[in-house]
């Protein structure tokens, strides 16, 4: 049994709870050489920068294919068996674009809804606000310590760090969020946020980092979630004040819904005195029939299910039956600077199941860590720079519509229907034409203006095609470039160049039809 | 200007931008199955419901009367020695428990605490409805489902589903559910399970370990 280090740590750097009694000295993350970051939504370098190091991880390579190669078969399997499998992504996308074009009606129509039924709405413009009035909230209570479901919003905002400063300990409940937690490391899964870590790396974070772990634990999947159950279990059974996050949120009903797997959300609904559920505006669906869409589509693209084990729904406050102080926080924070771009907006469409991470070839090899978001993937990196804006070329977020081959595997599986390929050439396009208005010349402008220059005359042609032998040499044994001195450094830092042929196409021609060739120049 | 006002002002400046957005709108097309191939409550559906449950490790038994429920609840539970129950359940079904067993009702206005229910090794209830093609069984709080706390803290669930309770696909089960969307709702489909750990399904985490489904009819 290693050396007691106590409840999970909060994440916060230096600024540590006086209150909560679970929080102990920080320390350095487990194994991981991710920062704990300021930004949940931008954090880190560039992302070939950050793909480049991670790339030099074989653990993370081998953790990440086992885990998606899993989940691929899995989903593949139960969205084979649905034989309305399309119709319901028509649907789906079709009420999400819907929701989109009608959003402050049913925001308002929610909010008459759910506050009827005795719950509280707030608004929140930024995380900053959404955090402040999470704390508040919590203080009215009197408690220094809440329990969470695990939610990719209050990642987003970093609310168990603010919640830190104020002198409120805030336990997440779900496995995979336990375990980055307790690491003090970073999500790298919409679902999983632990799939970069193998049960070996998770038994060792048990032992050095959570309370009780039972004797001669070993790495058995079982054995560590029933240490986990253990850990749990009594701060359910006491905790007063939940946090949580939602799936849906219907506006003709006011209904709430939380889909999960482990119970952990169930009881962090039912049990506790008070709940504080923190949502982005963009969750609405419409009507309850809407669920018998979205409960088809979401559990067989995330976790390859036909359903997931549970899903709660509330309508603010049922008498008698759980939390009787019921609370939910509509958060913009960017969203609304998303819906603004008539393409991008489709972003705010997806339902987080996951399904795009898990195929993306480039996700697969480097990992959630290298977008420097807690949205990662093919639909962090349309999302992300969409609800944080850039701020030039230098801005890491800059880089993530760049993250993709293309290849259109996202798009495939989204149940949804959001065409990522598109709307990442479409915010490559809109990053292009905000240099050219900034009037900065462009790699790719210089490169389009070059070959122009070149190509417009067949004596400047020929003349270059003679500098492709040099290219033959830079590339040497291996048949490719891959670094290249300024401006071509530009295309060889992200990708190889193959070497250029021994002979070009204009000498081929020469050689082998030299009855015509005078004739063909002339 | 307060926040609620700034965000909705934000959004309609938003749609605003968009170029004829009104005219845009596309209509809502459901194709999808509206309705299962299996009528419910057939034996075929019910076969679905037991393949799913099955898949999912839950416990299945088929009965074929509510009078066979009692002795059925006898053998489940010989060896608890605690039961919840709601107040709206069919009181013959406990009948055949042993004189060992204590059996506790919770109500809404005399409610078990969480930590009694701790306490509790099982909760025996009914069901709203359940849906064979996901194997999802519903409660939505009625008296003969109870709090939602009981069905989640004990560690064994005992659910009693009638077999004309059983409909083939979700929308079939959502449009049942949508007669009552106010009412607290948990749909469960097999023990509490997570894949967390190298997405390898273990079974049994923080809600019951342990599910039996008694189909009745």
């Amino acid at each position: 049994m290693s050396t007691f280090l106590g409840l999970p740590s909060l994440r916060s750097r230096g600024a540590h709870s006086s209150g909560g009694t679970g929080v102990l000295p920080e320390h350095a993350p487990v194994g991981s050489d991710v920062p704990h970051p300021d930004a949940p939504l931008r954090w880190g370098t560039t992302f070939p920068d950050a793909a480049r190091a991670a790339l030099g991880n074989t653990q993370l390579r081998r953790n990440l294919a086992h885990a998606t190669s899993t989940i691929r078969d899995k989903r593949a399997a139960v969205v084979g068996e649905v034989p309305d499998w399309e119709e319901l992504r028509d649907a789906g996308a079709a009420i999400k674009a819907h929701v989109m074009t009608n959003l402050p009606d049913l925001l308002a129509q929610f909010e008459e809804a759910f506050t009827a039924r005795g719950g509280t709405v707030h608004w929140a413009r930024d995380a900053a606000e959404a955090n402040r009035i999470v704390a508040d909230l919590v203080k009215a209570t009197g408690e220094t310590e809440v329990v969470k479901v695990k939610s990719m919003v209050t990642q987003e905002i970093g609310l168990n760090e603010a919640l830190a400063e104020e002198g409120i300990a805030a336990f997440e409940t779900d496995l995979a969020e336990l375990i980055v937690q307790l690491a003090d490391d970073m999500p790298s899964h919409i679902l999983v946020p632990a799939i970069h870590r193998n049960r070996s790396e998770i038994r060792e974070i048990f032992l050095e980092r959570m309370e009780h772990t039972p004797e001669g634990m070993t790495d058995a999947p079982r054995e560590l979630a029933m240490a986990a159950r253990a850990h749990l279990r009594r701060k359910f059974l006491s905790a007063k004040v939940a946090i949580s996050g939602a799936n849906f949120a219907v506006a003709e009903t006011g209904t709430l819904t939380v889909v999960e797997s482990e119970g952990n959300g169930r009881m962090c609904l039912t049990l506790p005195e008070t709940l504080i559920t923190v949502m982005g505006i963009e969750k609405i669906v419409p009507t309850f029939a809407d669920l018998e869409v979205f409960m088809q589509l979401l559990p067989r693209s995330s976790t390859g299910e036909r359903m997931n084990p549970y899903t709660s729904l509330w309508t603010g406050v049922t008498p008698g039956d759980g939390p009787q102080d019921v609370h939910l926080v509509l958060l913009d924070n960017g969203r609304t600077r998303a819906l603004s771009d008539d393409v991008g907006r489709a972003a705010l469409t997806c339902i987080r199941c996951s399904a795009c991470l898990n195929v993306c070839p480039v996700y697969e090899r480097v990992g959630g860590h290298a977008y420097g978001s807690v949205y990662p993937g093919p639909i962090g990196a349309i999302l992300t720079p969409q609800l944080t804006g850039s701020t030039g070329h230098s801005d890491p977020n800059s880089t993530l519509p760049y993250a993709s081959t293309l290849c259109g595997a996202c798009y495939e599986v989204c149940p949804v229907k959001i065409d990522i390929p598109a709307l990442l050439v479409h915010l490559r396009a809109k990053s292009v034409e905000e240099d050219r208005a900034r009037n900065r010349p462009t790699a790719w402008g210089a490169a389009m203006k070059a070959a122009s220059f070149v190509m417009a005359d067949a004596g400047r042609f020929a003349t270059a095609e003679k500098g492709l032998a040099l290219g033959r040499i830079v590339a040497g044994r291996s048949g490719r470039i891959s670094s290249l001195p300024f401006p071509g450094s530009l295309w060889t830092e992200a990708r190889d160049l193959p070497a250029p042929p021994k002979e070009t196409f204009r000498r081929w021609w020469e050689r082998t039809h030299p009855d015509t060739s005078d004739g063909e120049r002339s | 200007m307060n926040a609620r006002t700034e965000i909705l002002g934000r959004v309609r400046r938003a749609l605003e931008g968009v170029r004829g957005h009104q005219a845009a709108e596309v209509p809502v097309v459901r194709d999808y199955r509206l309705v299962g191939d299996l009528a419910p409550g057939s034996s075929e559906a019910i076969d679905v419901l037991v393949d799913r449950l099955d898949d999912y490790k839950a416990h299945v038994h088929r009965v074929e009367t509510s009078e066979t429920v009692t002795a059925l609840l006898g053998e489940i539970l010989a060896e608890t020695t605690s039961v919840v129950v709601p107040p709206g359940l069919e009181p013959h079904w406990l009948d055949g428990l042993t004189s060992g067993t204590t059996v506790r009702t919770d109500t809404v206005d005399a409610p078990l605490s969480a930590l009694e229910l701790d306490e509790i090794d099982a909760v025996v209830t009914a069901a709203r409805v359940a849906v064979a093609d996901t194997g999802t069984i519903v409660l939505d709080g009625s008296p003969d489902q109870g709090r939602r706390a009981i069905t989640l803290v004990p560690d064994v669930h005992v659910c009693i589903v009638r077999a004309d309770q059983v409909v083939h696909s979700v929308p079939e089960g959502v449009t049942i559910l949508a007669a009552h969307p106010e009412r607290p709702q948990t749909w469960i489909s097999g023990p509490s399970a997570t894949s967390d750990i190298e997405l390898s399904r273990v079974e049994g985490v923080h809600g019951p370990r342990t599910l039996h489904v008694v189909i009745v009819g």
